[in-house]
């Protein structure tokens, strides 16, 4: 409290006259501060000058500057002359990009670490106290401001004239809107086009036939290529079947033992989908109904499929169903068949959606 | 014609002279080099916020140069073989040309990624240095806000970021995001066609997100920091209580040359640091996780570290669907809850909270001078809660990895992570509150009885007692006369810190020259009476 009181007294002062001649460097810089309501109450050189210790530093600050200069250039020669270009094997490009983090981190710590030296050491340490002026509002500008800017308004005369003010927001809004509107039009895209958020790949071509499942070099899958407790992903046998433009498309086919064949079986005829298997091979999507990740880890001994983003865990044996973790729905089943040359086909598309929930899914 | 000499010591004075004559710079620039700034090391968290955000800027445009926006389909011919004749996106391959085909490039893109890391790292921190400081409270309760938004700015950054590469990992993780956009009610499928430009993934979103991360999201940032920092130097930095320093005066150094150089190195060696990193330590190896394919996945895919409380808030959520029997049916997906909801009641809650705490404490008062978290249990405790809750969420993030390592059960962990999140939380408010009070109530006992010494003294009957050293001449015994007044800073509990036992002896190998004296008040400089100022001169003598 005493320091403040003792500032309000200095400032009553006289301000010192800067352009007298007899004044030193230091006196105009106390003065200075002194106008911007700042008292340097402490002001100690650290390094006496010509001592040891202001040598000391001195070469210290000196040492890292150099370091840098030398780090810096250590870096320009790895850069142009040392081997970087990819090549399999240990080879030395696999030093460059460390190389070039270690030269360039020494030669900016060391700039860094100079700089810090030089400030914090040989610098003078100081105290300086100065006004918030924070609490000492002027009311008279408070209440001139505030009366402008009522006076403005009332030249303004939207309250005698509503007419204005009412064709003026009538005239905004909708400039506002135009402002808007190509925006949200331009990126609007209607979701539900072509059905495309209730179908898949495995949806038959109209009047083509029934669309075969294929591994992803596109070769098409016949029983004998899933062993026993095996599964492999499949994919449509359609143009672009085995890509990101049919995201939802990938699909799990799975070869189930004989006991748990008949348990899934049993399970798919309680939800009426008693044809969905063909023999002992079921197959699921295996985009997560949680958040679209495929549900990928297999585990043969109990038969359930998790998702690795988020545990879901779907029992294989009875239809899909989540059985721990955030998925609330189970995974869809796609129909299957073997065709006449014996390749797996769907019979039909999901009959329910794939992928992960939303609002209008029935 | 004789030409005239140009008198070269008169240059500088006469460019200033002609600069001041054109814009008037001479008494704002005085303010600026004067203005004073109140030190303490934890009012650096922000900057390195700033310095790496900065450094982002720098590698970012260089990365630009050669990223390709695009999800043409490529067939890869770099000098990456293993990917060699893969299929893939244009932007994963000028990606994977960025880390082996561009000189260079491999440390810009990683120092990129760390610095980013580095950024939101900093950022919560210095969050919490506020929220546990009292540095949010009036007149500064704009910039918490701009700050915690700040938080999400930057997590968009980040996201927008790291799905750039279109990689493997990222693309699963913009699966996640258009599912979760997906799982809004009503609009969500509308949302999720509109940004995607159709069904997922479409062929527009890495461009759409690219324009997002280089120029609409840098921008927005580029806005926020300007405001925040601008509101620093306009309200004054807040400050520690302690000698001379009030609510109504700021306390420090002058910003030159002393402050600003400090403040310059630091950069610098947060610069350094991060190229270090950038140089030592991997960063998304996008070259081992393959191109996006929607159908594959590894186990143990995680996001940023700054996006993983998302990831363990929605797996620790129940899988509780609501359905609305109206037509159809409608669906509110589970995934909605952990990953819209949650996220909204956060910046809610963090944005209000200045305003919450002033509400219940009736204060409308303006504070400059920062609290001690432990003289603020309550805050300090809520503080504690949200940080615990925000821990439990982030370890559930990677359950499955510490399921892994540990040879835990994976559900075990789930189920922990749910109970945890309920449970941590009120029993750290606990806590904290209860160790607040009692650090309070220690220092209270200092002020009171002295410093413990060490020294054990056995009384005529037999008792033993400790010694202890009174801080004041007048303060003798626990009998409550002359305790000093608690003054809001630390209260020196060891013989070594009250200056008695002396400074330890400097230099390395060797004692550097004699010494130091003991100072006066540990870690500050004495604040002397006014006669001695006066004295402070250039010592140049008056004519």
């Amino acid at each position: 409290m005493t320091t403040h009181t003792e500032h309000q007294a200095q400032q009553a002062r006289e301000p010192l006259d800067v352009q007298d001649p007899r004044l030193g460097r230091f006196d105009i810089v106390l003065e200075g501060a002194r106008r911007d309501d700042i008292e340097i109450v402490h002001y100690e050189p650290q390094v006496v000058p010509g001592s040891k210790a202001e040598r000391r530093l001195t070469r210290t600050v000196a040492l890292f500057f150099l370091l840098t200069g030398l780090a810096a250039t250590a870096f320009l020669a790895i850069f142009i002359w040392w081997p970087w270009e990819y090549a399999p094997g240990r080879g030395g490009d696999k030093w460059y990009t460390p190389l070039l983090g270690v030269t360039m981190g020494i030669s900016l710590l060391a700039v860094g670490f100079g700089i810090l030296t030089w400030g914090k050491k040989l610098l003078p340490k100081e105290v300086s106290i100065q006004d918030r002026h924070e609490g000492a509002v002027n009311e008279d500008d408070r209440i001139i401001t505030g009366q402008t800017m009522l006076y403005m308004a009332d030249e303004l005369g939207v309250k005698r004239r509503p007419l204005l003010g009412i064709s003026l927001l009538a005239g905004l809004v909708p400039v506002g809107a135009v402002a808007a509107a190509p925006l949200v039009g331009g990126l609007i895209s209607q979701p539900h086009k072509n059905n495309q958020m209730f179908t898949t790949g495995f949806a038959p071509a109209e009047g083509g036939g029934k669309v075969r499942l294929v591994r992803e070099d596109g070769r098409p899958v016949r029983p004998a290529d899933v062993s026993t407790g095996g599964q492999i992903t499949v994919f449509p046998g359609i143009e672009h079947g085995v890509s990101n433009q049919h995201a939802d498309s990938p699909t799990l086919l799975i070869h189930l033992r004989d006991s748990d064949a008949q348990e899934a079986r049993q399970a798919n005829e309680r939800i009426g989908h008693g044809d969905y298997m063909w023999g002992n091979y079921a197959a699921y999507s295996k985009i997560c109904t949680h958040a679209g990740c495929p549900a990928s880890l297999y585990e043969q001994q109990t038969n359930r499929l998790l998702c690795p983003c988020h545990q879901s865990q779907f029992l294989i044996t009875d239809n899909a169903k989540p059985i721990f973790g955030p998925a609330s729905r189970r995974l869809p089943q796609l129909p299957i068949e073997v065709d006449a040359e014996g390749f797996f086909v769907a019979k039909s598309d999901y009959t329910e959606t794939v992928g992960p929930d939303f609002w209008e899914r029935p | 014609m004789k030409r005239r000499k140009i008198d070269m010591a008169a240059v500088p004075g006469n460019a200033a002279r002609g600069v001041d004559d054109r814009f008037q710079v001479a008494t704002p620039l005085r303010r600026l080099l004067n203005k004073v700034f109140p030190d303490h090391w934890s009012f650096l968290l922000g900057e390195i916020a700033l310095f790496s955000f900065v450094i982002l800027l720098l590698t970012g445009v260089f990365l630009t140069f050669f990223y390709e926006p695009a999800m043409t389909e490529v067939v890869y011919n770099g000098s990456y073989a293993p990917l060699r004749g893969t299929p893939m996106s244009a932007a994963y391959a000028s990606s994977l040309d960025l880390s082996f085909d561009v000189r260079g490039g491999l440390i810009m893109r990683q120092m990129h990624h760390w610095s980013a890391l580095l950024f939101m790292a900093s950022i919560v921190v210095h969050m919490m240095r506020v929220f546990f400081t009292g540095a949010f409270r009036k007149p500064r309760e704009t910039n918490w806000i701009i700050g915690s938004l700040l938080f999400w700015v930057g997590f968009l950054a980040g996201f927008t970021g790291y799905s750039l590469p279109d990689d493997g990992l990222s693309g699963t993780g913009l699966r996640i995001a258009s599912a979760i956009m997906l799982s809004i009610p009503v609009i969500g499928s509308w949302l999720t066609s509109s940004i995607f430009g159709g069904e997922f993934p479409g062929t527009i979103i890495i461009s759409r997100f690219f324009i997002a991360h280089v120029l609409l999201i840098p921008g927005l940032l580029v806005a926020l920091i300007s405001v925040h920092l601008g509101l620093v130097f306009k309200q004054k930095h807040t400050q520690w209580p302690g000698p001379g320093r009030t609510n109504g005066n700021v306390v420090g150094e002058r910003m030159f040359p002393r402050y600003a150089l400090k403040q310059g190195g630091f950069f610098m060696v947060v610069f350094g640091v991060v190229a270090l990193m950038g140089g030592l330590f991997q960063i998304n190896p996008i070259w081992l996780f393959g191109p996006y394919e929607a159908w594959v996945v590894s186990a143990a895919s995680q996001p940023d570290w700054y996006v993983m409380f998302l990831d363990g808030s929605t797996r620790l959520m129940p899988a509780w669907e609501i359905n609305i029997p109206i037509g159809d049916g409608y669906v509110i997906p589970p995934l909605f809850w952990p990953t819209v909801v949650l996220p909204g009641i956060l910046v809610g809650l963090s944005t209000l909270y200045p305003f919450m705490e002033a509400r219940h404490l009736k204060d409308r008062k303006s504070h400059n001078l920062l609290q001690r978290p432990r003289d603020v249990p309550a805050r300090t405790a809520v503080g504690a809660m949200a940080v615990s809750f925000y821990v439990v969420l982030t370890l559930s993030g990677a359950n499955d990895v510490i399921a892994d390592k540990f040879q835990i059960s994976l559900n075990a962990m789930t189920w922990a992570g749910r109970v945890g999140l309920l449970v941590v939380p009120p029993l750290a408010y606990y806590l904290t509150y209860r160790v607040c009070l009692g650090l309070q109530q220690h220092d209270r006992e200092v002020l009171a009885h002295g410093v413990e010494t060490g020294i054990i003294r056995r009384l005529p009957d037999g008792r033993f007692v400790e010694v202890h050293q009174p801080l004041s001449a007048s303060n003798g015994h626990a009998d409550g006369h002359g305790a000093l007044e608690y003054a809001g800073w630390v209260v020196p509990k060891k013989m070594n810190r009250l200056g008695a036992l002396g400074p330890a002896i400097r230099g390395f190998f060797y004692p550097i020259e004699k010494p130091a004296e003991a100072p006066v008040s540990p870690g500050h400089p004495p604040v002397e009476a006014r006669p001695e100022r006066e004295e402070i001169t250039s010592g140049e003598p008056r004519r």
